[in-house]
Formats: C-alpha cells, structure tokens, sequence
C-alpha cells in the first residue's frame, strides 16, 4: 500500500511536470509555426498598409521599441545600480536600506496597468510649462543648434528630415498628449527593482578582503566601490540589466496609455510612438487575417529576442556570475 | 660614465612592459596605475566620498519617491470618485428604472459600482490559483526530490523561460489557440458533466470569460509559484529528509513528512505571491475575458476584472467622474497588491532566513 501511494505520488510530479512543459512547447511550436510563415523581409522593412491592403510590416514598431527601451534603459538602469550600491555598500543592515528593499520589492509588485495609468496621470495628463522653446532660448541652446545644422546636413544629402531628426530634435514640451518619453519612463520605472535587486546581491557575493585590499591602498572609498567591487561584480550586475530588459521589452500594459501606438513613422519623443507588443495587442483582437499573420510574425520576433536575453543571461551565470572575483 | 649611460637607457627601454606580451596581467598593471593615480590626486576625496554617498542614497531615495508618487497621483486622481461614491464604489448596485435589471458601471449615467471587477478578479484569480497551485507544488517536488540530475537544470530553465514569455503573447496563443480548443472540447463537457451546479452555463457561444482567463493565469503564475517552492524546499535542511528516511519512510512518505511539511509556510507564502501576481495581469486577461460589465453565476460567462476594465476603457473614458472611478479602480489593485505581496515576502522571508538560499 505504501508503495503504491510511493508510485502515485511520483506519478503525480511526473505528470504535473508534463502538464507544466506542454502549454510552453505548445506555445512555441505554434508560434514559430504561425510567426515563421508570415515572416517576410516586408515586415522588416515596411510599415503597416491600411486595411485590406496586402502586405505591410512592422518596421516603425520594431524602431519604436528600440527607442522606447533604450530611454527605459538611461532612466532604469542607472537608477537601479546606484540603488544596489547603496543597498550593499553604504546602507549594509541598517532600517533605512531594508526600508528601500522594501519599496523595491513593493514596486517590483505594482501590477503594470498601474504602473500604466499613474505615468499618464504623470506625464501625458498635465502640461508643463517647460516648453521646447522656452527650454532651449534660456537654458540649454544645444537641440536648437543641432536640429539646425543637422538641418541643413540633411537637406544636403536629400535624407527625409523625419527620420535623422526624429531622435535629435528633442523637444521639452511633454504633456497633453501621449508621448514615446512617458512610455519609456514607465518601462525605465518598471526595470528599476529588479536592476537594484540584482545588483545588490552581487555586490554582496563580492569578498570583502577585496574590498579592504583596495582601500588599504589608500584608495578613496567612491574609487574602490567602482573601480573594485562593482567592476568584479559587473558579468552579474549585466545580467540582472539584461533580465529586466528582457522583462519590460515585452510589456504593454504600461505603454497603452503612454506611448500609445503609431502606425506611422515617429521617432519624436514627444509624439506617440509604436512599439512591438502593442502593435501585436491591436492586430491579436483586430477581425483581419492580415493583421493576425502580422501579429504572429511580431510576436516571434518578440519572442526570439526575448529567448536569447535569457539564454544569454543563463550562460553567463552558469560560467560562473563572479570568475574574477577570487 | 659617459659612455655607459646610453646603455642604461637601452637596457631601461627592454624593461618596459610591452603591452601585448603582458595581456595576462594587463588588468591588473591598469588597475594599479589607476591606484597610483588617485594616489597623487587624493587631496579632493574627501568631497568625492562624500558626493559618491550622496548620489546613491539620492538613486535609493528616488525608488522611495517613485512608489510615493504612483501613491500620490492615483490619490488625487481618484478623489472625484471618492468623493461622489465614498465605499458606495466597491459594492452598490444599482437598479436600471426600465428594466429593472441590476447595473453596476454605467458611464452614461453616472453611477459605478466596482462589484462586478472586484468580483471578476477574485473568480479569475482563484480559478488560476486553483489549478496552478497543484502542479506548481508537483514540478518543484519533481525538480528538488525525484528528477536525475541531468534533467534537472533543463526542466528549471523550461519554467524560467515560460515566465520571460510577454503577456500579450500568452494572450495572442490564447485567443487563437487555447480559447477555441476550451470552447470545441472543453466546455460542452463540463457544461455536461458540472452543469447541475449552475456555475457552467451554455449561453456563451464565443468560448471567453472566466475559464479561460483562469486557465491562462494559471499557466502564467505557475513559474513564479513553482520557483519559490522549489526555493522553500531547498531550504530544508538535508537532516530532516535523512531522520525521515532513516526511520523506514518511502520516498513519498519522506517528502511528505519531512520537506513539505516543513517548508508549508513558505509554500504558503508562494501562493500568495502567485496570487498577488494574478490580481494584477493585465494584458492576457484582457483579451479572453470577454468584457463585459455584469456579474453572472457561470463561469463560462464573459466578465471582467480591475485590470482589464482600465485597460478598455481607459483610453476612452467619457468625462473626469469616469476617468477617476478607473483611477479609483486602479489604486485599489495597488493598495491590495501591495499588501498581498508584503504578506508573501514576508511568510518566505520566515521560511528561508539562515538557510542557504541554494544547495542545490
């Protein structure tokens, strides 16, 4: 009798490890299979066609994404390695670095929705007085003096203004409308915990005597944080980078309400952008067939990167997270 | 003398370390140069330390101000609801004149009653935890206690990477793939076989609503659960499964006495967390539940949760009292995920303090 409930149960966790398995190869295979049929060079290529119009890609999207993360990544990932190293360097065990963990993991929970509707009410809802003008007349005369001579370069070389001025000719005038800066801000708020988190257990793997080695130098403490702990810390402390990038380079909730979707070309920071994973929400419940093919390419596209984040993160940690450190 | 100090210069420049036959310890003459340079300039560190300190306890302080400021918005955003409604918001029912049909959330008319939300969350998230919880603890016994050592690190990664997968592509799979199969096999024979309860009702044709999302969230949370069993369990000290075995115990018997009976609260704890993440998804919710604002008893019926009325109707809400009831809602989720996931934390905190976080 003991045996036999000994089989069931191990029967059980057999089977509930299949159970487990199955909906991500089903997941997988039917995506490739879906996504790989309607991958075309198009897609990589061209934005989306009006409906009923053959063909189309997701070209604007794919470059909204980049840009999106990229200014999630300045916001993000800064602010979270700065939080690791005071969470492990500075404020080692004392009320006010547990009160920070504390807030990281609650803000680690904060469903994105959330984290969508309070970054509109942030950012896209008001209107800042600072305006691009008034920016740039009075205190920072660089966009102007740049997006006026790329002008002219441009010109020169008969390249479509939209698209080399996009990203330079930043303009300060947030707000009343959605805009790619909020979505980015969203996402770079969202990668800050689990970018802090990281960071600070790898800084507390980091040994101590080399700590005490550097400073015995007569290195000044700032130096040895960075020049020494962090650097020795630095295949983790990338890894935990790569793991939130990876975890926000899919999230739509957030960017609904901020970047908004564009199915034209923008790369302005202050107009609403497109981005990968909205583009595909819209198509996945739009009634077209064109748009669903569209949607599964995207979203093998989407998938592929995301994979190889974390292949890339697993092989780094499985060599080792800290080789130099001891 | 003369003559020889050409010499010495020659023999001096042999010395020099060339850079590309020293590569092995290139990092570490860099970092000493480095040293030495500070060295010299060390007049200044002292204001350096201290602008260092301040900048990261500004980077900390500003997670601290972000978590303040969501608090902060949704608060004053919300207030036109509050205001109008007060706790009327989370469970009044209105009556329609003409037809006398309850409602609960009608834009037009100004009333908004959060009942059929909180109720849609609460359904699809149990539903979720309901099946997940199962097989989440049975992948983590597997993992720790029965699977050969090769397959191990394999089956860890394959639920790793089902949490990396984005939401809105569980939702895509779900909408093409998982909600038709439910609708052509699944749901006629629970309408057949569980029908006589009245919680699987066949007036829904489309295959949306709460089994569906449950079954999506089920598959969504199932990572983060079975991890931090797997972590629980980890933390058992090898002497408890040994003093089992040792007194004649099969595998089961050892497993069920001496691991999850001793790591049941932080198992607990993984629940809710589990739970926590389940009130709060959004996106493939969103798009299996079917959206509809009333409360029925069927389980097959479309509904809807918090985070999925914001997501439809957020970007078109029709006047400030609409806009702040969803604020409303969504501060809500916030409070109550914020509360669950502490609780959560706190009960693996209990469990996994003082054991080494992985011996495996």
């Amino acid at each position: 009798m003991r045996t036999l409930t000994d089989g069931v149960a191990t029967g059980l966790a057999v089977l509930s490890t299949v159970l487990v398995v199955a909906p991500l190869v089903a997941v997988f295979i039917y995506l490739i299979y879906r996504g790989a049929s309607s991958l075309s060079w198009d897609f990589f290529t061209q934005i989306p066609k009006p409906v009923g119009e053959a063909g189309g890609g997701m070209a604007n999207a794919i470059v909204g994404s980049a840009i999106l993360l990229a200014v999630g990544s300045l916001i993000g990932i800064p602010v979270g390695i700065a939080g690791g190293i005071f969470l492990a360097e500075y404020g080692r065990g004392t009320k006010f670095a547990n009160a920070i963990r504390f807030t990281a993991d609650v803000l680690n929970g904060v469903p994105s929705i959330v984290m969508g509707i309070a970054v509109y009410s942030l950012l896209v809802v008001p209107k800042f007085v600072f305006s691009h003008r008034i920016l740039s007349r009075y205190v920072f005369h660089l966009p102007n003096y740049i997006s006026h001579h790329f002008a002219s370069i441009t010109h020169f070389l008969h390249i479509p203004a939209e698209i080399t001025l996009g990203p330079i000719a930043f303009s300060f005038s947030i707000g009343g409308h959605f805009s790619a800066l909020s979505g980015g801000v969203a996402l770079g708020i969202m990668m800050i915990p689990t970018v802090c988190r990281t960071t600070e257990e790898m800084l507390l793997m980091v040994p101590n005597a080399v700590r005490e080695a550097a400073l015995a130098l007569g290195v000044p403490n700032w130096r040895s944080v960075l020049a020494i702990t962090v650097r020795t810390a630095s295949p983790g402390i990338i890894t935990g980078c790569m793991l939130a990038f990876a975890r926000v380079a899919g999230e739509t909730a957030p960017l609904i309400f901020t970047a908004f979707g564009n199915v034209g070309w923008s790369m302005r920071l202050n107009e609403p952008i497109a981005a990968l994973p909205l583009q595909i929400y819209v198509y996945a419940l739009s009634p077209y067939d064109e748009w669903h093919r569209l949607a599964w390419a995207g979203a093998l596209v989407l998938i592929v990167l995301i994979v190889l984040a974390v292949s890339l993160v697993r092989y780094v940690t499985s060599r080792g997270v800290l080789k130099g450190a001891s | 003398m003369i003559a020889q100090v050409p010499e010495i210069r020659f023999s001096q420049a042999q010395l020099q370390p060339d850079p590309a036959g020293q590569r092995p310890a290139g990092a570490a003459a860099a970092e000493i140069s480095g040293v030495r340079g500070y060295l010299m300039a060390r007049g200044n560190s002292a204001i350096a330390d201290l602008g260092f300190h301040w900048l990261m306890v500004l980077c900390a302080l500003t997670i601290f101000g972000i978590v303040a400021l969501i608090a902060a918005e949704l608060v004053i955003r919300s207030k036109l609801a509050w205001g109008n409604f007060g706790l009327d918001f989370f469970y009044k029912t209105y009556i329609d004149t003409y037809s006398k049909r309850p409602i609960y959330w009608d834009p037009v008319n100004g009333h908004f009653s959060a009942l059929p939300f909180l109720y849609g969350t609460l359904v699809s998230s149990f539903l979720g935890l309901l099946m997940a919880v199962p097989l989440a603890i049975g992948v983590a016994v597997f993992l720790t206690e029965m699977c050969p050592r090769g397959l191990r690190a394999p089956l860890a990664f394959l639920t790793e990477l089902l949490a990396a997968i984005p939401s809105v592509i569980y939702g895509l799979w779900a909408v093409f793939v998982l909600v038709p199969l439910l609708r052509e096999h699944v749901n006629p024979w629970l309408i057949q076989l569980l029908g006589w309860t009245g919680f699987f009702n066949d007036d829904n044709p489309t295959g949306l609503g709460f089994v569906s999302a449950g079954v999506i969230l089920a598959i969504m949370i199932l990572p983060i659960v079975s991890s931090l069993t797997r972590e629980v369990m980890l933390a058992v000290p090898h002497s408890q499964r040994e003093a089992v075995l040792a007194l004649g115990a099969t595998r089961w018997e050892m497993i069920h006495m001496g691991v999850l009976r001793n790591a049941r609260i932080g198992i607990v704890g993984a629940i809710i967390l589990g739970l926590g993440r389940a009130l709060g998804e959004t996106m493939a919710v969103t798009m299996v539940i079917g959206n509809s604002l009333d409360i029925q008893r069927s389980l097959l019926s479309n509904g809807n949760t918090m985070a999925s009325a914001i997501a439809n109707q957020f970007a078109e809400a029709s006047g400030d009292l609409h806009l702040s009831a969803l604020m409303e809602l969504g501060l809500a989720l916030f409070i109550v995920t914020i509360i669950v996931n502490a609780f959560a934390r706190l009960l693996v905190w209990m469990v996994t303090r003082g054991a080494p976080s992985s011996t495996h």
